[in-house]
């Protein structure tokens, strides 16, 4: 199932721009923890390093250290590697627009040469079933393509594709902000049932979606983690007077 | 502290590191299969390496394409280059039996290029004398003037304009153009402007440099009428809106707020046109005469650089023929790409960044 | 100033104000009218000598009427095959490097610069090239040949349309291919150039169009010929070759082969352009945004 992940002096750089700094922390397997903070903190950089997509721009650059399960992601493996076992959801839904409903979940196995007819059809089914978007689209797997969906469906959508590849951890990038309350609420529901298989981490600015599905939340502050604690203390205890001032909402 | 944001909600429990399996909708046999494909699938950095190659590779070979070009061009002129060197582009022969200059005599293998550029220079600079006000005229009249329907057809046309081959350009110009010039319009000048000594009356054919300049005028038309528009557009209407607010006519505002920002841009336009006309080869070789002479009158018969390579390549007699022939074409080559060049620059500068459609 | 030279100037600017507009008027009808009268005789001219024979026969020798430009068409054809064979690859994927690798680096800006500056080169110039490099190694002119200088034509055009097309697809899009894990190649060709590729194809039919249109450099490369040739080792007719010979003769019922021809070969091009605007009109990125 799901692995936990550890984070040892994580140091990022957009070209000067220091914008992660001495970042350590441990997220605990099979569970859903939450990263909240004002926009520019680098939570979502941080998310990004944790698969190794920060490193995508010419001018980034990392240090330190990220084990994910037993392995260092970037000293023993490669990103592409990486990215198979640690999946990723982003704001903004974005299926692949030229492919069926069918082919984007699919696109994770195809892509890397999965071949298997049959397993392919369950699997889709099953990642479907899992972000609960199987009922509504089962008819027209392979007649729809992925953009002809609403928008909250997208982002299931993008979900299932993410489930499909059978990921160790599950990344998410503010993935309901883009999207109205009916939809934002079943994909935090599906997020508490996700997270009984995979390790979740949740971007969100959203603190209400934070104390709703995670257990442990980390504050992020320019670029720094102040506080990385359970959920239910961060909200009703902080320990540091700059988590006090963001979640009662004197900034951000 | 107050926790009135939170305090309907439930709060997860504390976790559990040893959270028993759950049930799950996953057949955990089916779920190791796929992780396991997954890593066996391995790195793909060698595969993704050799593909960045290739692409680079072939976007190596426009490189590579002016190196061919270049390098064979000089490699066939060298002949030639060696005989007459620079005295090529700028001296004449004088015919010693006739006392009247011989510039082009491949059988006594005397080559001067300066027919040939007098020819192309002239030809080139009149298309440009009749199409480059046409052209800003109908670039401001499709970006200023015209009513919104109308611009998309008209604007099509325009660029149908540019798309027709240019040896259909000189089939036409052959069949319809040069008898029109032939029994109205070169009489008609010979009368009306033969004073100045340009329009003489000895080539009654309808051929020479005034059909060769028209027919490329409406060759040329296109290109600098659609970077114009482009270069037009790309004025920021703020800049028009400051115009008219001080209270100017609408041409005002278009020689003021839209001309005056883009006349860089308007100037490397007519120069990318002046490069297509430097090179146009078909319909000039169909209409301006081929004699490798000069003559004083525009009306007279004359011959560019790609039309003679054009009309004589295929039978060139002898290799100094030849090899004065890739030298023109060489010239040809050199200059076009300074001319192009110069004018992608201009018009980068104003439109920040190169020009949409590759023309 | 005065009132009334206050009011004099203003209608001195109105006229002017009228004036260029008019003249603005003016020349888009002087530009317009040309291509109306050329399309126009075309028709007239080409229409009439349009039969089936046209489509099917070679030419008949000189004086004999009847006839047709069959060997042309084909010979068309076969050169535009192994132009596009050369130029659309390697056209396809400098564009893919211009904007999925190089993006913005040195290296990525000389080679858009050189490929705008290659499209002003004349083909003439491109001709005599080649002729160079393959016929007289050769010993003789070849459709292989005359293939390779369009080939060479197609690939700036084809280079730039394709890197426009993929810098139009979303990063998004991009992004998404990536965070599953897929191989870099895979997700460039399945999913980028996968989404640009209505917008490519039609960078390339502009780019065929064009080249479909070429003379000067096929006279001395495929040079033409008045049989049915399809060999890749000899010369070969084409259709604006072919129009050009035949123009310049002086023989009537050439001239009359030479309109028919030159009206099929506007026509193919007007539905080239047509599509590709129709293409771009209708939104290429359908569903990416």
């Amino acid at each position: 199932m799901g692995v936990g992940i550890e984070v040892a002096n994580l140091n990022a750089w957009y070209g000067a721009n220091h914008a992660l700094q001495e970042i350590n922390l441990n997220i605990p397997a099979n569970h859903a923890t939450a990263l909240i903070g004002p926009s520019g903190c680098g939570k979502s950089t941080f998310v990004r390093c944790l698969n190794r997509m920060h490193e995508t721009d010419p001018i980034a650059h990392v240090t330190g250290t990220v084990l994910i399960g037993d392995l260092d992601i970037y000293k023993d493996a490669n990103p592409v590697e990486i990215r198979r076992r640690v999946g990723m959801v982003f704001q903004r839904p974005n299926p692949f627009p030229t492919m069926s409903i069918y082919d984007n979940v699919a696109a994770g196995l195809k892509l890397n040469g999965y071949g298997n007819r049959h397993m392919l059809d369950e699997i889709v089914e099953r990642a479907l079933k899992n972000s609960a978007l199987w009922d509504e689209v089962k008819d027209d797997l392979k007649k729809k393509s992925g953009a002809s969906l609403s928008g909250g469906q997208q982002q299931r959508l993008c979900i299932a594709r993410a489930l499909a590849v059978d990921p160790e951890v599950l990344l998410m990038d503010e993935p309901a902000s883009a999207l109205d309350p009916v939809s934002t609420a079943k994909i935090e529901d599906l997020i508490f049932q996700l997270k009984a298989q995979y390790t979740i981490v949740i971007v969100t600015h959203n603190m209400q979606q934070a104390a709703r599905v995670a257990e442990k939340t980390g504050f992020f502050l320019n670029g720094r983690m102040v506080e990385f604690d359970l959920t239910h203390k961060i909200f009703t205890n902080p320990s540091d007077k700059r988590t006090e001032d963001y979640i009662t909402g004197r900034f951000g | 502290m107050p926790d009135y944001r939170i305090s309907q909600v439930q709060l997860p429990q504390e976790p559990d590191p040893q959270k028993t399996e759950p049930d799950s909708q996953a057949a955990p046999a089916k779920v190791s299969e796929i992780r396991s494909f997954l890593m066996s699938r391995g790195n793909s950095a060698i595969a993704d390496r050799s593909f960045l190659w290739l692409m680079v590779l072939c976007a190596l070979s426009i490189f590579g394409i002016v190196i061919l070009i270049a390098s064979e061009l000089i490699l066939r002129s060298q002949l030639a280059w060696h005989k007459f060197g620079l005295a090529f582009f700028c001296k004449g022969f004088i015919d010693p039996y006739s006392n009247l200059p011989n510039y082009w005599d491949p059988v006594n293998e005397h080559f001067s290029a300066l027919p040939f550029i007098y020819g192309t220079l002239l030809s080139s600079f009149l298309s440009l004398l009749l199409a480059v006000p046409l052209a800003i005229g109908v670039a401001v009249f499709l970006t200023e003037m015209c009513p919104g329907i109308l611009r998309g057809p008209l604007a099509f046309l325009t660029e149908l304009l540019a798309a027709i081959p240019s040896v259909i350009y000189g089939l036409w110009a052959v069949f319809v153009l040069v008898p029109l010039l032939r029994e109205r319009l070169n009489p008609f000048l010979t009368t009306t402007l033969g004073w100045t000594g340009f329009f003489g009356s000895d080539n009654p054919t309808g051929l020479g440099f005034v059909a060769a300049g028209i027919i490329l005028a409406i060759m040329i038309l296109p290109i600098i009428s659609s970077l114009t528009r482009e270069v037009m557009t790309a004025v920021p209407h703020s800049q028009r809106e400051a115009v008219l607010a001080l209270g100017a006519t609408r041409w005002e505002m278009i020689r003021m707020g839209v001309l005056r920002n883009a006349r860089i841009g308007i100037v490397g336009a007519v120069i990318l046109g002046l490069g297509r006309a430097l090179g146009e080869t078909m319909a000039v070789t169909m209409v301006i005469g081929n004699s490798p002479e000069i003559h004083r009158s525009l009306l007279a018969n004359g011959s560019s650089m790609a039309s003679v390579i054009a009309n004589e390549f295929a039978e060139a007699s002898g290799d100094m023929h030849l090899s004065a022939l890739m030298e023109l074409g060489l010239a040809l080559f050199v200059v076009t790409i300074i001319v192009n060049a110069i004018a992608r620059v201009l018009v980068w500068a104003v439109t920040r960044g190169a020009p949409s459609q590759a023309h | 100033m005065s009132a009334a030279q206050f009011k004099l100037r203003g209608q001195m600017r109105t006229i002017i104000d009228h004036g260029a507009t008019a003249v603005a008027v003016g020349s888009t009808i002087l530009v317009i009218a040309p291509l109306i009268a050329i399309f126009i005789y075309l028709i007239y001219k080409g229409a009439s000598s349009l039969n089936l024979d046209f489509f099917i026969k070679v030419p008949k020798p000189v004086g004999e009427s009847g006839g047709g430009m069959a060997n042309a068409i084909v010979g068309s054809a076969i050169l535009l095959a192994v132009g596009s064979l050369i130029g659309v690859p390697i056209g396809i994927s400098g564009g893919i490097f211009l904007a999925e690798f190089g993006r913005g680096t040195k290296l990525a800006n000389a080679v858009r610069f050189t490929a705008d500056v290659l499209n002003g080169v004349p083909s003439i110039v491109m001709g005599i090239a080649v002729y160079s490099l393959i016929v007289v190694p050769q010993g003789h002119f070849s459709a292989f040949s005359g293939g390779v200088v369009l080939g060479i034509m197609m690939i700036p055009t084809v280079c730039r349309t394709t890197e426009e097309m993929l810098l139009m697809v979303p990063n998004s899009v991009r992004e998404a291919a990536l965070a599953l894990g897929v191989p870099n190649w895979r997700s460039v060709l399945a999913i980028t150039v996968k989404t640009a590729s209505p917008g490519i194809i039609t960078g390339c039919m502009l780019a065929f169009a064009r080249v479909a249109g070429e003379t000067a450099p096929l006279i001395f490369t495929a040079f033409g010929n008045v049989g049915r040739s399809t060999k890749l080792s000899e010369p070969i007719a084409a259709l604006p070759l072919q129009i050009y010979v035949y123009a310049i003769s002086p023989y009537d019922e050439w001239h009359r082969l030479a309109w028919a021809g030159a009206l099929v070969l506007i026509m193919l091009i007007v539905l080239a352009v047509s599509l590709v605007r129709y293409v771009t009109s209708r939104g290429v990125m359908k569903g990416a945004s």
